[in-house]
């Protein structure tokens, strides 16, 4: 069903696809960054694909590639019952200029999908209306699920918010948080800790002497 | 004597009219969730939202990154908390479609037997909650007596009442318990009175039903359009179920109707919540008859599923078989896959990406709970503070499945 799809696709957009394949019943098309707008606009609009229901946005991370991140988006048509997975390469591997259009125009649904995207991974979408953290707070520093994110990184405490904020929400000065957060357990590379660690081992050595010695 | 408003004049009074605003949550005793929103508002009438979720973000995504197939099971029972079952079913099908491996037919059954439990429950603790929030307490206590003889025949078969862990990629845990169909087909009548009771006294109270008919309705086109799936999408009466559009399991076997509502109002919500419940009872009486006695719950493959604990202290074969996969964990071939069952809010899918070790390069769930919510804004913007309440409820949010 879909495979005709894929044939479209290709069929249409020539060059732009880049590779297509149906491994495991999923067909997929890897499409090239410049058209990802164009080809959704085709799939949405077109009435043999006519995908209208979004399903789901995410990125996956490959590190040692060039084109660093994999943005991967699935589509189901209500009324023919098939889907497909249409992805796409941006990036480069210092994970700066990971940059791709915005659907949300063409499928409302896409507009947390992508914010949850840039919050986890930094992709920026170009056009989105309302491009700012969902899961995270504003002040994370840092995309959590780039593979080259530490699981056990320690983010910094937050100050008390303050000045004026024209968006919603209201932040006031009784935001944030009064307390420390207590931690047993420290970020290994973190340049701090180091120093404090390596001054904390000169301490010891010298308040207590080797066995030898006394 | 001068009245005293003799020199007012109303143009010059200055009347506070700058637009209010007020923060719902993220901890509030009538949310569903721990969800934030914030309002703006003119009057009682809302004028603009802002939904913020996030606040039970674990990082299900990462965590999942760093241990072995099977040790994602705890991890997705604490995403939908309410039905983990469905949850534990999906991964399971998910990692074995990228193995292309399909279990025993006894072990299909017994999936969908505990996953439309599992299904009963989620769907009565949303009823329930919802008509709770509305201040209904004694109908949420009959539904959660309905669903708390759930958990005991979950607890019975699995050993825990909410986070069972019982999935394994390839089967299940442990076989039925001799005693399994007869809780169930005991269980199922009590659970259905139940149910009829507890609507009952809703649906014809004038309170109830004013509160929730014609609110937070919305299009079909709208819902399509949001990425919603699930009763909330069958509610607008698009009748996209997976379980009937893309048959999993033995769900091709079973009959069952998919119920639709007309206007995706509030009251739909909560009728075709209902109804789905009666249905997940039909697919239960089907498959008590249709379940083998016995034969095989695991897939017949030692690279896949851990050997007898017998044998595994006896031979050495069984002992190099349990070490490998306990410390290196299932060889999945290299490869994606997107999988997708009908969860208790509507499509669950899992994005699976291998690089044929031991461990998952990356996880991704699709929640259904986070497009449901994403539609949140439009369905209060326009009504009344009171209205949230109800329209929250009957979407069903759950913060573990939202917030990943």
């Amino acid at each position: 069903m879909s495979k005709l799809v894929l044939g479209l696709l290709t069929e249409r957009f020539g060059e732009a696809i880049l590779e297509t394949h149906s491994h495991l019943g999923d067909d997929t098309a890897v499409v090239d960054p410049a058209s990802w707008y164009d080809v959704a606009r085709f799939l949405r609009t077109d009435n043999r694909c006519s995908f209208d229901m979004f399903t789901d946005l995410t990125a996956v991370d490959y590190p040692d590639r060039d084109p660093r991140f994999e943005v991967v988006c699935h589509l189901r048509s209500v009324d023919r019952g098939h889907r497909i997975r249409i992805k796409s390469r941006v990036g480069d591997p210092d994970g700066e200029g990971a940059e791709i259009d915005s659907v949300v125009q063409i499928w409302r649904g896409a507009n947390w999908f992508e914010r949850e995207t840039f919050d986890m991974f930094g992709i920026v979408f170009r056009g989105h209306p309302d491009l700012r953290r969902i899961l995270m707070y504003p002040e994370f520093k840092g995309a959590p699920l780039r593979k080259d994110y530490p699981a056990n990184k320690i983010q910094p405490l937050i100050e008390f918010r303050k000045g004026n904020f024209e968006k919603l929400p209201p932040f006031g000065p009784d935001e944030g948080m009064s307390f420390g957060r207590q931690t047993h357990e420290y970020h290994r590379d973190d340049p701090e800790m180091v120093q404090a660690r390596a001054l904390a081992e000169k301490k010891s050595k010298k308040t207590l002497p080797a066995r030898g010695e006394g | 004597m001068e009245p005293i408003d003799q020199d007012l004049d109303e143009s010059e009074l200055e009347l506070p009219a700058e637009p209010m605003m007020l923060n719902m949550g993220p901890s509030h005793p009538a949310m569903h969730g721990t969800v934030r929103i914030v309002v703006e508002l003119s009057g009682e009438t809302i004028t603009k939202a802002d939904v913020q979720i996030g606040y039970l973000h674990r990082g299900f995504e990462k965590m999942c990154e760093r241990g072995t197939w099977n040790q994602v099971f705890p991890y997705v029972d604490r995403l939908n908390y309410v039905s983990p079952m469905l949850c534990n079913v999906g991964y399971a099908l998910a990692v074995e479609k990228l193995l292309g491996i399909t279990v025993p037919e006894r072990c299909q059954y017994y999936r969908v037997m505990l996953g439309e439990l599992a299904r009963v429950a989620d769907h009565l603790t949303c009823n329930g909650a919802m008509a709770m929030e509305l201040g209904a307490f004694t109908p949420f206590l009959y539904f959660i007596r309905a669903r708390e003889m759930i958990w005991e025949i979950l607890e019975e078969e699995t050993g825990a009442r909410l986070t069972h862990s019982f999935g394994r990629v390839g089967g299940m845990a442990k076989p039925p318990t001799p005693f399994f169909k007869r809780m169930v087909s005991e269980t199922l009548p009590v659970v259905m009175k139940l149910v009829a009771d507890g609507e009952k006294l809703l649906l014809k109270n004038r309170i109830f039903l004013d509160r929730l008919e014609g609110v937070g309705a919305i299009s079909k086109e709208d819902a399509i359009a949001l990425g919603w799936t699930g009763p909330t999408l069958r509610s607008t009466g698009c009748a996209y179920d997976v379980r009937r559009a893309h048959p999993y399991l033995v769900y091709d076997r079973l009959e069952f109707d998919v119920p639709v509502g007309t206007t995706g109002d509030n009251y739909d919500r909560f009728m075709v919540r209902g109804e789905e419940m009666r249905q997940s009872i039909r697919i239960l009486e089907q498959s008590l008859e249709q379940m083998p006695d016995d034969g095989p719950i695991n897939v017949d493959d030692p690279r896949i599923i851990l050997p007898e604990k017998q044998d595994v202290y006896t031979t050495i074969e069984a002992t190099i078989q349990h070490f490998k996969i306990v410390m290196e964990g299932i060889k999945v071939p290299a490869g994606e896959v997107y999988s997708y069952t009908e969860g208790g809010n509507g499509e669950l899918g899992f994005y699976i990406v291998s690089d044929g070790s031991g461990t998952p390069y990356r996880m991704r769930i699709r929640p259904p709970c986070f497009a449901v919510v994403q539609g949140l804004e439009q369905l209060i913007v326009g009504g009344m503070i009171p209205d949230v309440v109800p329209t929250f409820g009957s979407l069903n949010m759950i913060g573990g499945e939202c917030d990943h």
